[in-house]
Order: structure tokens, then sequence, then C-alpha cells
């Protein structure tokens, strides 16, 4: 019996290595804005370009960037969920149209409506790349301070808005 | 014959290969070797296992871009390099820092190496220090008789 100890103590080393291993999503990387003030921008609206959207407007109350373009694909399977979440009115949705052209961007939101306050127009990605935007569709939560508190990197879920986006907006709200 | 024409002309309607080739000018030779030592460096994040110079993703020819605007700014290599740190943590780079939490990923291969030059030595000693014949006389009288029985039966 105790020859065999041994090596199963390190097939249950290997195993439980390997089954975190499957877990993790090396796509999923780690965010060096969590808990750090959400970096600054000042840009044209897609709306109204000749007026501009900064992340200072929003101080004193918690919000949600979402980074969306209309030739991105899982922004299109994310859209329903960012109208729903949009549509409970818990929290403020700001878009971030990220390399898009104007047109087409307006026309995407005039087809699938428009869950949005307001949407910056990042038209070569220099605020995405100071955001360390690499996959969109990306979501921060900013809370009232101007902090960034969470990143969902890929199309937010409506698992992933009922499991993290909103109890985190709720006990941001309730913490001011 | 048809097919051999077709085949002409096919080659001779053959599309422009779509080769966007990136034109960086540089001031002097040394800013050029930096910007090819930093984006060689630099983990692109969208193909993970390829580096800026090698990806064809929009996001790593941005940073391409940056990279270069930097270089020709005069930045040291030390600011564009914690330019992408700030940005998008330690994974950007491919020589990431010696620091609390990467120290499994630096010492883990060691440790690990370590361990197995342990188990080996043990086993080479254990092997070493087993007794290969038996001293226990009932024993060898055992084995001897079995040896007489088979050579008896084999004749």
């Amino acid at each position: 019996m105790k020859k065999f100890a041994l090596p199963l103590v390190i097939f249950l080393v290997i195993a439980g290595f390997l089954a975190i291993g499957l877990k993790l999503d090396p796509r999923e990387v780690p965010s060096p804005f969590i808990d750090k003030p959400a970096p600054a921008f000042s840009l044209p609206q897609l709306h109204k370009p000749e007026a501009t959207i900064s992340p200072a407007d929003l101080k004193g109350q918690v919000w949600l960037l979402n980074v969306w373009a209309s030739w991105c694909v899982s922004c299109r399977a994310e859209h329903e969920v960012v109208t729903r979440l949009a549509r409970t009115g818990e929290v403020p949705v700001v878009g971030l149209n990220y390399k898009d052209e104007r047109d087409a961007a307006l026309g995407w939101l005039r087809r699938l409506g428009d869950p949005y306050k307001v949407s910056a127009v990042d038209i070569n990605g220099d605020v995405g790349i100071d955001w360390g935007v690499y996959g969109v569709p990306e979501t921060f939560v900013i809370d009232q301070q101007g902090v960034v508190r969470h990143k969902h990197i890929g199309p937010i879920t409506d698992k992933s808005v009922s499991d993290t986006i909103l109890p985190l907006v709720r006990k941001l709200k309730g913490a001011s | 014959m048809t097919r051999a024409w077709l085949l002409a002309l096919l080659l001779a309607i053959g599309l422009p290969a779509h080769a966007a080739i990136e034109t960086h000018t540089f001031d002097t030779p040394a800013q050029e070797q930096r910007y090819k030592h930093l984006i060689d460096e630099l983990r692109c994040l969208v193909c993970q296992n390829q580096n800026l110079a090698d990806s064809d993703a929009e996001l790593a020819q941005d940073l391409r871009r940056k990279t270069y605007e930097m270089v020709r700014a005069g930045k040291s290599d030390q600011e564009i390099l914690d330019y992408m740190v700030q940005r998008y943590g330690d994974f950007v780079l491919y020589r990431p820092p010696l620091k609390g939490t990467t120290l499994a990923l630096w010492v883990g291969p060691f440790l690990i190496l370590a361990v197995g030059v342990g188990v080996l030595i043990r086993v080479i000693t254990r092997r070493r220090a087993e007794p290969t014949e038996t001293d226990d006389a009932a024993e060898l009288a055992r084995v001897e008789r079995l040896l007489a029985a088979g050579k008896d039966r084999k004749a």
C-alpha cells in the first residue's frame, strides 16, 4: 500500500494543477487599473461631435464604460445585454466607440438601439491604449471618486451582469 | 488547350498581394535598433504568443506606432516599457520582473528541478543500499532445491 502512496500524491497534485489550469482563461489579463484612478480623456461625442465627454464629467456617480465598435461581432452579441442593463436604470452606461467610423457607428445604434447615455469617439484608439483595451468589447465599472473597480473582458452576459456587475454597482452606491 | 488559357488568365488577373509594410524613418541607426529591440520584447495581448514585431493584429500595429512615436520623441527604453506596463500590466513584457507575484514563475522551474534531482539521488542510493543477494540460509537452501529440481526436470 505504501508503495502507491507517493505516485498517488504526485498524481493528485498534478491533477489539481491541471484542474485549476482548465478553469483559467489565459485571455483574461488582469487589468493594472483596478483600484486606480480612471485614465483621463476628453473626446468628442458620437451624436454631438462639437461637444466633448470626459470621465471628470461623471464624477460623483457610479458608471460603466463599455468599449464597442460597429465592426466588432462580439459587441453585437452583447448589445442586448447592455441594453437590458441600461434599461434597469441602476447605472449609466457610457460608450467608448473604439476605432470606428462615425456613420457606421451611428447606423449601428439606429438599427440596434442606443443603450448609451453618451458615446465618446476614439478614432485612432489612443484612449483605448490608455485604458489598456486589447479585446473589444470591454466593460469597466468606475466609482464615484473616478476609480476603476472592475474590468470585464469580452462580451458581458446576463450572468456576469447579475453575478458581478450589478452587485458591485449596488455595493459602490451603498458605500457613498 | 482551354485549360492552359484559363490558367494563363488566372495568373494574369491574380490579385495583388496585400502587404502593408510599415515604413518608419529614424533619426539615427541607434533609434532604429532600440525600436526593433522594444517591439521584440513586448508581447501582443491579442495573439498572446507573439511579440509586437511578429503580430499583425490591429492592437499590435497601434502599439508599434506608439513605440515608434516614443522612440522618436526621445523617450528612454525604461520609460517606454513603463508606459506599456502601466496600461497592460507585467503581462506585456516577455521578461517579467522578479517580484512577489512572479516569484513562482522565476523560481518554480529550479524548484522542480531540485525536487527531481533529490528524488533521483534517493532512488539511486536506496537501490545501492539494497542487498542484492540474500543472506538468509533457509532461503538459499530453498533456492538451491528449486534449481536442482529444475535441472532434474530438464534432464
